[in-house]
């Protein structure tokens, strides 16, 4: 029992360190501003929360995973807002994001489609 | 009602962070989760925008879905990262939102930006601006799966 609960909390934090791994190659190769913000958000969401699940494993049942859990859901609350406050502003400042595709103005034009 | 689940909350936040149980400090806190609740009041933040007690039956049902959401486009956006030619098509789109509440809408701005691949740029009203790292993730956020959810998450009463 205590073996496949390590085997599980090992694998939950090797493969949070691989997915924080490529987040962060991501924000190098990316080409602009706003896909690297993709990039990073694997990192925050994904990465750090199976990391914490992890380490959630190790510390068992008790205070300190209890801890570990309002970690997360701190991470999970201010990292989105953080985002888009940086996405705004970065819309704010006229940083132009590289598209293949603008369909702002979908809602606009013509009848309203449901969607 | 909102007042008593708000400090029932504290209470238990400040059990479950001191970690020591003897009567000085349990008495500490509840003076201190009363008197931040008294302080929310005359503040006048009390209201559902601050404690939206109608959301938390639907919290399970909704997180587990969204878990499993952030899990799914984490792995595509990682498959894009370590292609070695990139395949991105970004594209910038709008979408309504048709969630009733403030809460609602927050919400539902914040589960797009979490889900990796696409992020919220925007809110004016109920009209969302939304940048998707793939053609594909805008369609998926055009077709309104997670407003839906949402809408049921906040539906709940």
């Amino acid at each position: 029992m205590t073996m496949i609960v390590e085997l599980i909390s090992w694998l939950l934090m090797f493969s949070g360190s691989v997915f924080i791994v490529i987040g962060a190659i991501g924000m190098v190769r990316m080409p602009d501003l706003f896909s690297r913000m993709q990039a990073a958000s694997i990192i925050d969401t994904f990465g750090a929360g199976l990391l914490l699940a992890g380490f959630m494993l190790q510390a068992g049942f008790s205070l300190v995973s209890l801890k570990l859990l309002f970690l997360s859901a701190l991470l999970f609350y201010i990292g989105p807002v953080i985002s888009h406050a940086l996405a705004r502003a970065a819309l704010h400042e006229g940083v132009k994001p590289i598209l293949s595709k603008d369909r702002r103005g979908r809602l606009d034009a013509g009848k309203h489609k449901e969607g | 009602m909102r007042m008593i689940v708000l400090g029932i909350l504290l209470l238990c936040f400040w059990l479950a962070l001191s970690g020591h149980y003897t009567a000085f400090l349990i008495g500490c806190g509840i003076a201190v989760s009363s008197f931040a609740v008294l302080a929310s009041k005359r503040m006048k933040i009390d209201d559902d925008e601050a404690v939206p007690i109608a959301v938390i039956a639907g919290i399970p049902r909704y997180y587990s879905w969204l878990f499993w959401e952030i899990a799914k486009s984490a792995w595509n956006v990682a498959r894009i990262i370590v292609h070695p030619k990139l395949p991105i098509s970004p594209c910038m789109t709008v979408v309504d939102a048709s969630q009733k509440s403030a809460t609602g809408i927050a919400t539902y701005a914040n589960s797009i930006t979490l889900t990796p691949g696409t992020v919220t740029a925007g809110v004016k009203g109920k009209r969302l601006t939304v940048y998707a790292l793939t053609q594909e993730g805008a369609l998926n956020v055009e077709a309104g799966l997670m407003d839906q959810r949402v809408r049921r998450f906040e539906g709940r009463t």
